[in-house]
């Protein structure tokens, strides 16, 4: 059994460029097999009238549910706007250390804060964040290097600021959590 | 490395107490949550956080309640309450009470992450300041405290070791030795030195006007009280207060500072509300206080409360290898506050300053000295400049012959050696002035 496996589910429609670009930066970053695949929630479940959103909690509960074979972290993307009771929305979120995480599209595009759309700004935004949660989940904390991935970003510009690489000291901490089987 | 900051989460709402944690741990904060203001305490009875996010309605004890709690156990504590339902009044509240911040659930992730920030400044920033404060202890220095006789350093050792505590103290000393210096002293060397030192002469206030000196009055506690006023002991929170003449309060005062000083809280004079202050309590007196207690003029509980620590300063007369030092400081301090340069001290002068017995102590050589700058040449201070003929049945004569020989140098001192106005003012001939001078074979200041 390979349990270097992380697996990428997605609910809801997302184009395929889409998954496979965000699919191969993983790959890049934890040099580990990278499955995609489609997973099926009932999402009306999880939706909040008042706030008209998404319970974050919920949904990270339900794809932890799930399991995949071979599938070391499962991460779930979504693109619908998630928020958790504290806070007005986040971009996602993740068991710090655990096996499964979430992310969301929703706020990543331009259009939401009346600009002119850019997918590839967007796809790239969408990388950072999926390779943020998964760090999460390997038990990265976040980070004080301005272009880490692994820093805090609570507007999409600050995850602009930043790359979609892990900095030196995130990395060695990544390897070290990991065993070194991510070192090349 | 930089300490890891610690959080608290007090929340009632599981979802909320596990969004924190979850947030607070992936910025690689040290999390701890509480389902109940009674558990938080309870947690914080045993280990120690940094911030102590909470929210206000709680079943049970609610945020506020929680807040006033902590802040009395540990008053620079940060703590910052969270509500679902935001009014001016609450908020207000909490703020009064203490909390660091206030916020309206729930909050966008970027003004949680800038109220952690802030906290965490305000926790770097007064670490700073602790570890400053630590730096500049060896830097305080007893400067007005003068003195090279092995009295004096006695003094100053007892100083040093008692500033660090905590304990009462009680001066002990004739007027005019210094009382209020040593425990200013005791203060600028002790951790409250950066909090009020605050000084009650007792003996000059009546029963009633001590009582509103010290514990304050509310607004209408008696005719011509128009405003609400601190009190001593209140303005001293913090710091220490100084008690002057503690001999000289009545009884009824002395059972009130008694109670005081045992819980530490007072009312206002005229108000119902109980006061908490933290002050040291230092005092000073000229009197035997043990004997006062035995003859039952001073109650022996206050007395044995107050005298935890006793300093005893002794009085000049007892010590004149001091004088030349004093005589120095206080020309210094005088002809700098005159604008002049420092001027010296003629021998005969300052011979006469040593044998003298100062009933009035430090205070009275610094006001001969004061004098003497003023009055005199301003190039140098003679024997003429000192006040000491009145005071001529103080000197340490102790025969008739030494009584005499003092007496005629001082009349000679007093008119510049001028034979005949001095043999005037003695109403003695200038033949018998002339034997007298041959016979204590006296001499001008300056040729001796």
């Amino acid at each position: 059994m390979n349990l270097q496996n992380i697996t990428l589910v997605s609910f809801g429609y997302f184009e395929k460029d889409l998954l496979e670009k965000t699919a191969e930066a993983v790959r890049q970053e934890f040099h580990g097999i990278v499955n995609v695949r489609e997973g099926h929630i009932d999402l009306s479940e999880f939706y909040d009238p008042a706030r008209r959103q998404y319970n974050g909690n919920g949904l990270l509960k339900q794809v932890d549910a799930l399991s995949f074979p071979d599938t070391i972290k499962t991460l779930g993307l979504f693109n619908v706007d998630l928020f958790i009771p504290i806070l007005t929305f986040i971009f996602g979120q993740a068991f710090l250390g655990g096996r499964t995480g979430i992310a969301s599209l929703y706020r990543f595009s331009n259009e939401r804060y009346g600009m002119t759309g850019n997918e590839l700004l967007m796809l790239d935004r969408f990388k950072k964040e999926v390779i943020h949660e998964l760090g999460h989940t390997f038990g990265l904390i976040h980070c004080h290097n301005p272009t880490c991935v692994m820093r805090s970003s609570t507007y999409v510009e600050d995850i602009d600021q930043k790359e979609q690489q892990f900095c030196l000291h995130c990395r060695g901490n990544l390897e070290t959590l990991t065993g070194g089987f991510l070192a090349e | 490395m930089a300490k890891k900051i610690s959080i608290l989460v007090v929340d009632d709402e599981e979802s909320v107490r596990d969004s924190l944690y979850s947030w607070f741990i992936e910025d690689g904060y040290r999390v701890e949550c509480a389902e109940n203001a009674k558990k938080a305490l309870t947690i914080l009875e045993s280990d120690q956080f940094d911030i102590v996010l909470a929210d206000i309605k709680m079943p049970g004890m609610d945020g506020l309640e929680m807040l006033r709690r902590i802040k009395a156990h540990k008053h620079d504590s940060i703590v910052i309450v969270m509500t679902a339902f935001a009014t001016v009044d609450t908020a207000v509240k909490a703020l009064k009470d203490g909390a660091f911040d206030y916020v309206t659930k729930p909050f966008d992730p970027d003004d949680l992450t800038h109220l952690i920030r802030n906290a965490t400044k305000q926790i770097s920033l007064a670490e700073e300041n602790e570890t400053l404060k630590q730096k500049v202890v060896t830097l305080e220095n007893v400067e007005d405290l003068i003195g090279n006789s092995d009295a004096m350093k006695n003094v100053l050792r007892e100083v040093e070791s008692v500033a660090q505590t905590n304990s009462s103290v009680i001066i002990t000393g004739e007027s005019g030795t210094g009382k209020e210096l040593v425990a200013r002293a005791i203060h600028a060397n002790s951790p409250r030195k950066f909090f009020p030192f605050v000084s009650v002469h007792c003996g000059a206030l009546t029963e009633s006007l001590l009582e509103s000196e010290l514990f304050g009055h509310e607004k209408g506690a008696f005719t011509g009280a128009m405003y609400n006023r601190k009190g001593r002991f209140e303005m001293a929170d913090s710091g220490s207060i100084f008690l002057d003449e503690i001999a000289t309060i009545s009884t009824k005062m002395q059972v009130e500072l008694l109670r005081v000083l045992e819980s530490k809280t007072f009312i206002r004079v005229g108000g119902n509300k109980e006061i908490s202050s933290d002050f040291r309590v230092i005092c000073a007196t000229n009197k035997d206080l043990k004997n006062m207690v035995e003859k039952g003029l001073f109650r022996e509980d206050l007395f044995y409360r107050l005298n935890v620590v006793n300093i005893h300063i002794p009085p000049l007369r007892n010590r004149i290898e001091d004088i030349p030092l004093l005589v120095d400081y206080f020309i210094r301090k005088y002809c700098t506050s005159m604008n002049k340069p420092p001027i010296p001290i003629d021998q005969a002068a300052m011979n006469r300053l040593q044998e003298f017995n100062f009933p009035g102590n430090i205070r009275e050589l610094e006001n001969m000295i004061e004098r003497a700058i003023v009055v005199g040449d301003g190039k140098k201070i003679r024997l003429k400049d000192l006040p000491l003929e009145k005071t001529i049945l103080t000197t340490s004569a102790e025969s008739l012959d030494d009584f005499e020989k003092t007496f005629i140098l001082q009349i000679l001192t007093k008119y510049n050696w001028n034979i005949s106005r001095t043999a005037k003012a003695l109403k003695v001939d200038r033949v018998t002035l002339y034997h007298k001078i041959k016979k204590y074979d006296l001499k001008p200041a300056d040729q001796q």
